[in-house]
């Protein structure tokens, strides 16, 4: 802004400046009413929303989260109430979904494959000490089932217990058992009450349930005699107890074989000095060592290399197998002087309309050496064994991914063909060009331009195609002798799969190291291929 | 002005959504925040129950309900997804209180310790022997088993008078009856070693050694034994005369029974129905030995577990051992589900189906499977390697000792 020369001007400008402020006014005033009701329903709706969440999480002490909604509702209230920002009005609804559903994804494996989550490791250590703690308790073997009535005296919770044999004793956490005779009983000889003592119905029970559950009656003074529990507040049984947890210095000792074990802050585990791990442990972050399991590990390190070079062999064929066939079929549909085009395009597309999946196993049964239609009808009874040969096994995958995917490369070629103008063929034939020359020198790096990008994509689609190779072969066939659960025809994405989950173990921390080095061999692949495109866009 | 408006609703509607899906991710649902912090004031139990079972359960949590005064709310879930969705959400203090499970879960719920044990005291003595065992690890019980499950010899009666007492007489039997195939068992490229495992236990050569408690003992890798060796020669055997073809897989084998291709199918309670809508009149019978000892096969028992988390930890225990185990709720689990009761006074009840009683027969000399977590490394290398020695492709004894050397360092 220029400084005003005289006073003139300046009255002016002040004039057009409060000038412009009114128009501003007026306009949102009379144009701008309804838009503004709207606009403040609309937030209302969403402040009232985010308003609900607040309570339920604060109930819940979850404060992060607590913190994140605070943070984009306010956000969200002043983008939306101030009058300038209209790029933020637009983009913010996208942003707020790409946090939530792609960033903070990506992230949270990005941080699981530098912990140990996984089978036996899923929780935090409190939860591992407490259901150690649970499990160790054992029932003494062919111990006597006692008949059971909680009693309560100022507000301490005893056990009035009723033995097989008839003998009625009481006790609570703090005196052990000792036999009573002035008890009152019930037809079956149960004892029921004891003077000076409030019996406990069920309803009682079930609301104290944590503290009775937790209750344990010493049988005597000896520890090791074990002590009374109740599962279910009507009958208590004898336990004894092998793990005791010692808070202070955070290990687990075995009070019958005294074996220490203790937290080595490494494995998120109790290991014993034998190096005798207890499950269920607990999630810790291990660093890179998920990353050097994956490479240094030698069951997973030798199928590495061939599954790679197969996967990278697989996703290539898929995609120049499916694009040439499509190509093709698409410049043959193209020309006008074929009858019936239409007819032929719709049956063309058919494969695609079918689910991938279910065309998956389709042919995994018509592939069957003895049952299936491709022996039996095609080949006359031969005995061909497509998906147990370790190369027929590769054919048919590329073959089946060949008639599941030239049906979208012949649709995209059909509509690049047509964009291409018919005067560019006109004046090259005019100028004495061959069929083959127009289409290798005009027409195919036309089309590439517009289809390459799409040749990338489907490249990384084929190369984690995990569906196609799960159900068409499961990865198999399988070297018997090699010892590793990888099979033939395996890519890395089954290949992760198999490790990670294959069995009742779950390891997701390594999936996700995995997950890791695929997505930057994919995104390696393509970035270079997308410079490539540039230049062919510089050709045209 | 129309275009702004536009947005505006738009970006409204997407921010609601995107809140609630915060507060979601964060929740795991408000409903079950409400549940969980209510269940531990009144008194109220969360079960997990797949869709078949859930009816049935209703009524037993009505009568629970009244008697008790606890509220008992059914979730339902799919049954495929129970086991993932329970060891992933206990920790986090959303999962339920109690929820159904196969034993084979089992091993995997104590290693994660997501599960608490369940003291069935005397009630032991209601249920089959072996379903309890199922249900146990280490020798503590961890459920309430509610159903067994396990696969005999199925028989077209038209093609086949008389039960086959061993291999050799079920095999002249089916050639006798001059069909395509003189028996059928499903396998398929990687075969099956669950269907072809009571073959090998006739042979002697169990996978796991077991203690004298009856669970498994997973220092002792039993299926190299000599017993082990003498299958895998058999198996090389049957592969070589065709009467074992990976190439059956499970919807040929089931078609070609169907067709009455052959008088005899190795297969469990759920193809029955299909076979009786076929016209074939079936009888079970118990699988024929071809190693000389008893052919066992795998029993899976199905049950209700309580989350290692669970507030309520007595009512879940009165719930299931007083009510889920009661005749009245097994028998009419086992209506709905068609599987054998494991309450043994509603099993009684049941054999009066002579298909429930012919399974329930082969069950009670059958082994539960293994639910130690070393068993997940055993099938891996299992069926590839018996469907190597059926087709022939090496040694069948070498093959088998190979695979048992395998399975020892994968389970170290």
């Amino acid at each position: 802004m220029t400084t005003p020369r005289t006073e003139q001007d300046a009255a002016q400008l002040r004039q057009t400046k409060r000038s412009r402020r009114a128009a501003r006014v007026a306009e949102a005033a009379s144009a701008g009413v309804k838009v503004l009701l709207v606009k403040i329903v609309l937030l209302g709706i969403v402040d009232a929303i985010s308003v609900y969440a607040l309570f339920v999480l604060v109930m819940k002490q979850d404060w992060v989260v607590v913190g994140l909604v605070a943070f984009v509702t306010l956000v969200v209230n002043w983008i939306y109430f101030s009058h300038q920002k209209l790029p933020a009005k637009y983009l913010a609804p996208g942003l707020i979904f790409l946090l939530i559903f792609q960033i903070f994804v990506i992230g949270y494996s990005g941080y699981i494959a530098f912990t140990n989550y996984g089978t036996g490791h899923n929780s935090t250590k409190a939860d591992a000490v407490n259901a150690l703690i649970v499990s160790s308790q054992e029932r003494v073997p062919d111990s006597a089932s006692y008949g059971l009535t909680v009693l309560e005296q100022s507000g301490e919770f005893s056990f009035l217990v009723t033995d097989p044999d008839g003998t009625i004793s009481v006790g609570s956490a703090t005196s052990p058992l000792r036999v009573v005779t002035d008890a009152t009983t019930d037809a079956t000889g149960k004892a029921t009450g004891l003077a000076g003592y409030t019996s406990l119905r069920f309803a009682d029970i079930v609301a104290q349930q944590q503290d009775i559950a937790a209750l344990s009656v010493p049988v005597s003074d000896d520890p090791n005699d074990g002590s009374l529990r109740t599962p279910d507040g009507s009958s208590a049984y004898l336990y004894v107890s092998d793990l005791v947890y010692s808070a202070a210095d955070g290990t687990m000792t075995n009070s019958s074989t005294g074996v220490v074990y203790a937290d080595n802050g490494k494995t998120g585990s109790f290991v014993a000095p034998s190096g005798e791990e207890l499950l269920p442990g607990w999630k810790v972050e291990v660093g890179f060592a998920n990353f050097v399991h994956a490479f240094g590990s030698e069951s997973i390190r030798g199928p590495l290399i061939s599954v790679t070079l197969w996967t990278f062999a697989f996703a290539l064929l898929s995609v120049l197998t499916t694009f040439g066939l499509g190509l093709f079929l698409a410049i043959v549909f193209n020309d006008l002087r074929m009858r019936g085009r239409n007819v032929y395009r719709v049956v063309m597309i058919l494969p695609y309309a079918f689910p991938a999946f279910l065309s998956a196993l389709v042919w995994a049964g018509m592939l069957n050496p003895q049952f299936g239609f491709v022996n039996q009808v095609l080949f006359g009874g031969a005995d061909i064994p497509w998906l147990t040969n370790e190369w027929l096994a590769k054919f048919s995958i590329i073959f089946v991914n060949l008639w599941l995917g030239f049906p979208y490369m012949f649709l995209v070629c059909t509509g690049a063909l047509q964009s291409i103008p018919s005067e560019i063929q006109e004046a090259a034939t005019v100028d004495g060009a061959r069929p083959w020359q127009v289409f290798r020198l005009i027409k195919l790096p036309l089309l590439l331009v517009s289809v390459a990008p799409l040749l990338i994509s489907s490249f990384a689609f084929n190369f984690n195609n995990f569906n196609l190779i799960y159900m068409l072969t499961g990865g198999g066939p399988r070297d018997v002798t090699a010892g590793v659960n990888v099979g033939a025809t395996d890519i890395l994405i089954s290949m992760v799969y198999k490790v990670a989950f294959v069995g009742a173990s779950r390891d997701y921390g390594l999936t996700s190291a995995f997950s890791i080095i695929i997505f930057l061999l994919v995104a390696l692949v393509s970035i270079v291929s997308f410079k490539q495109t540039k230049a062919l866009e510089e050709l045209n | 002005m129309m275009v702004k408006k536009k947005a505006l609703l738009a970006a409204g509607a997407v921010l609601a959504a995107a809140t609630l899906a915060l507060t979601g991710c964060s929740s795991g649902g408000a409903a079950s925040t409400a549940s969980s912090t209510a269940a531990a004031g009144s008194g109220s139990l969360t079960v997990w129950v797949d869709a078949d079972r859930a009816p049935v359960l209703k009524d037993a949590a009505a009568a629970f309900t009244q008697e008790t005064g606890v509220e008992v709310k059914l979730v339902q879930k799919d049954f495929t997804k129970i086991q993932d969705e329970f060891i992933a959400q206990v920790p986090t203090d959303k999962g339920p209180d109690i929820t159904i499970a196969a034993h084979d879960w089992l091993g995997n719920f104590v290693a994660n310790g997501v599960v608490q044990p369940v003291e069935l005291g005397d009630t032991a003595a209601n249920y089959q022997k072996v379903a309890v065992t199922a249900m146990s690890v280490e020798g503590k019980t961890y459920g309430v088993p509610y159903s067994i499950e396990n696969i005999a010899l199925l028989r077209n009666t038209a093609l086949a008078p008389a039960a086959p007492a061993t291999y050799d007489d079920m095999v002249a039997a089916g050639k006798a009856a001059g069909t395509e195939f003189p028996y059928l068992v499903q396998l398929g490229p990687d075969a099956d070693p669950y269907h072809l495992y009571p073959f090998q236990t006739s042979f002697g050569a169990p996978v796991f050694g077991t203690n004298a408690d009856g669970s498994y003992n997973a220092n002792d890798l039993s299926i190299g034994n000599a017993g082990g060796e003498g299958f895998a020669t058999w198996l090389g055997a049957q592969g070589a005369t065709g009467n074992l073809s990976l190439n059956v897989t499970s919807d040929i084998a089931k078609e070609k029974f169907l067709a009455g291709a052959s008088p005899f199918l190795i297969t469990g309670p759920w193809n029955v129905p299909d076979a009786q809508k076929a016209g074939i009149t079936v009888a079970v019978d118990p699988i024929p030995s071809a190693g000389g000892q008893t052919a066992q096969p795998f029993v899976g028992v199905q049950g209700f577990v309580v989350s290692a988390k669970s507030k309520n930890a007595l009512a879940a225990n009165e719930f299931l051992v007083n009510y889920i185990g009661s005749e009245k709720v097994q028998t009419a689990l086992y209506k709905v589900g068609g599987r054998a009761p494991a309450n043994t006074a509603a099993f009684e009840a049941a054999s009066s189906d002579p298909i429930t009683a012919g399974f329930g027969k082969v069950a009670a000399t059958a082994v539960p499977m293994p639910s130690i977590p070393q068993m997940g490394k055993v099938w891996q290398f299992w069926g590839v390697t018996e469907a190597a020695i059926i087709s022939q492709k090496g040694d069948p004894v070498a093959l088998w000792q190979k695979m048992t050397a395998d399975i020892q360092t994968a389970i170290k």
